[in-house]
């Protein structure tokens, strides 16, 4: 067995990948290909609960979603109930994701990504704000399609377990 | 699950009550740095490109603003007179005086909050007095309105946004419509005029006023698309906004005339508020000579109408005719 002694990240780390993720949010893109933008800040979330449970968990993923209700300029709690579903199912079942094969990971961070969307997709049909729905999906695609980077970053960060 | 229902709490709370606009403005100002760090290389490049220009590019774009500003400076002129003959024949109409708004001049910043809706924030927040529903324009016509107020800055939704609906008057013939936007396409729509409706390709929409909110007669769209289908029971109308949406980098925001009373006018906007009386007897020059003549012919018809403000109003009227009518 290789033991790898792989340090937890520190804080510093993960704020810091927070923070890119959050500028990747509302940077300027192309009104064409705006739809498109992936969930930076949920992809950091699944990544995070998944490499390392015991220091983003559901707690630390209701507040990412709180300060993501706020940059968004969105109902307060909106993308906070959606992250601390998809932070609680991760943190869940980390120990059998980390050991999927990539298609059925990418398979999981998929539904994950679509739970997460419906869910914003749903209060926003609660407080009753019309939005246009032609393009509301294509941002799972785009984010699915960069998991398999963080994921091959994932066996990199927990290779104790394999 | 605690935090979950914490999370319906506070929806509630910031959906149906609005309790949360303190924090909400207060968070506001933590995430601020965000935008401002995304808005940075922009502003750089601003600057590079504004410190870096030939002398020429300089010189041609000077001559052209010299020339811009003489032609506006005359259409400013006419426009002191006409609005001065205006409010004369209004309150000989005893209809209320138009009083002008007080506008102010704030930045776009460069960031890009939410795919699903048509917003943008600006740079400028409670600190400048920025109100919620305070209405946006360009140069050319009415942007949006103000929906989030934050400390330093705030959110505005723009007109073609799926959620957002203007009352707009046809220019042409008075016809009052409301005009919904349409989200990505960047159009609006007109719903529910009949087949009989006189409109066509190209008409302007101004907006009415009927709101409440947003100042009348400022022009809002562009019909592009009117067609009259039979069997179907309203016609099918599309109009693009007026202002440039997509191609601005900074915003006025109007502040109603009510609002504009309590401040003072002239500090802000000389040129184009003459709203005490004082602006059009200083911008129509010819005017001097005949100033008694005018005034006491149109005393005696003013007397008897309005009961109230006369002297404010009635003493500028009489002036300007002669610029009105050259």
């Amino acid at each position: 067995m290789t033991q790898m002694h792989t340090t937890p990240a520190s804080g510093w780390l993960i704020f810091t990948s927070f923070m890119v993720a959050f500028v990747l949010t509302i940077i300027p893109l192309p009104n064409d290909i705006e739809a498109f933008r992936p969930e930076w800040v949920a992809l950091a979330v699944i990544y995070w609960a998944l490499a390392q449970p015991q220091s983003v968990g559901v707690g630390v993923a209701w507040i990412i979603g709180l300060l993501l209700d706020i940059v968004h300029g969105a109902v307060f709690g909106q993308h906070a109930l959606g992250m601390i579903f998809v932070a609680y199912i991760v943190v869940y079942l980390h120990q059998r994701i980390r050991t999927y094969p990539l298609w059925q990971q990418l398979l999981s961070v998929l539904m994950l990504v679509i739970l997460y969307k419906l869910l914003l997709l749903w209060i926003f049909g609660v407080i009753g704000r019309s939005l246009d729905v032609s393009l509301y999906w294509s941002s799972v695609l785009t984010s699915v399609l960069l998991w398999p980077w963080l994921s091959s970053l994932l066996r990199r960060r927990t290779a104790v377990q394999r | 699950m605690v935090l979950a229902l914490i999370s319906f709490a506070l929806m509630t709370a910031d959906h149906r009550q609005h309790y949360l606009e303190g924090v909400r403005t207060g968070l506001s100002a933590a995430v601020y740095p965000l935008y401002y760090v995304i808005n940075l290389p922009i502003v750089a490049g601003g600057w590079v490109d504004s410190n870096f220009t030939t002398h020429q590019t300089l010189k041609t774009e000077n001559d052209r603003l010299h020339s811009e500003h003489l032609l506006l400076k005359a259409q400013v002129q006419k426009l002191a007179g006409l609005n001065a003959e205006n409010r004369r024949l209004r309150t000989l109409l005893e209809a209320s005086t138009n009083v002008s708004e007080r506008i102010s001049v704030a930045d776009i910043v460069a960031v890009d909050i939410d795919p699903y809706a048509r917003k943008l924030v600006i740079n400028k927040g409670r600190r400048e007095g920025i109100y919620e529903g305070q209405p946006l324009i360009d140069g050319a016509g009415v942007m949006g309105q103000i929906i989030k107020v934050g400390e330093p800055s705030s959110i505005a939704m723009l007109i073609t946004d799926i959620g957002h609906s203007l009352p707009v008057m046809l220019n042409r013939t008075g016809l009052r419509v409301i005009a919904v936007g349409m989200g990505a396409s960047g159009e609006m729509d007109l719903p529910h005029l009949p087949n009989s409706t006189d409109i066509k390709k190209g008409d302007v929409l101004v907006t009415s006023g009927l709101d409440g909110r947003f100042p009348p007669n400022y022009p809002a769209a562009i019909v592009t698309y009117a067609e009259k289908k039979s069997g179907q029971p309203f016609m099918q109308v599309r109009a693009i906004p007026a202002a440039r949406l997509e191609h601005n980098r900074e915003v006025l925001l109007v502040w109603r005339a009510q609002d504009a009373l309590e401040r003072p006018l002239r500090s802000t906007l000389p040129e184009a508020t003459p709203a005490q009386g004082k602006a059009p007897a200083s911008t129509a020059p010819n005017s001097a000579g005949v100033t008694t003549k005018p005034s006491t012919l149109v005393k005696p018809l003013v007397k008897p109408l309005a009961t109230q403000p006369i002297p404010p109003t009635a003493a500028p009227p009489a002036k300007p005719t002669p610029a009105a009518i050259r």
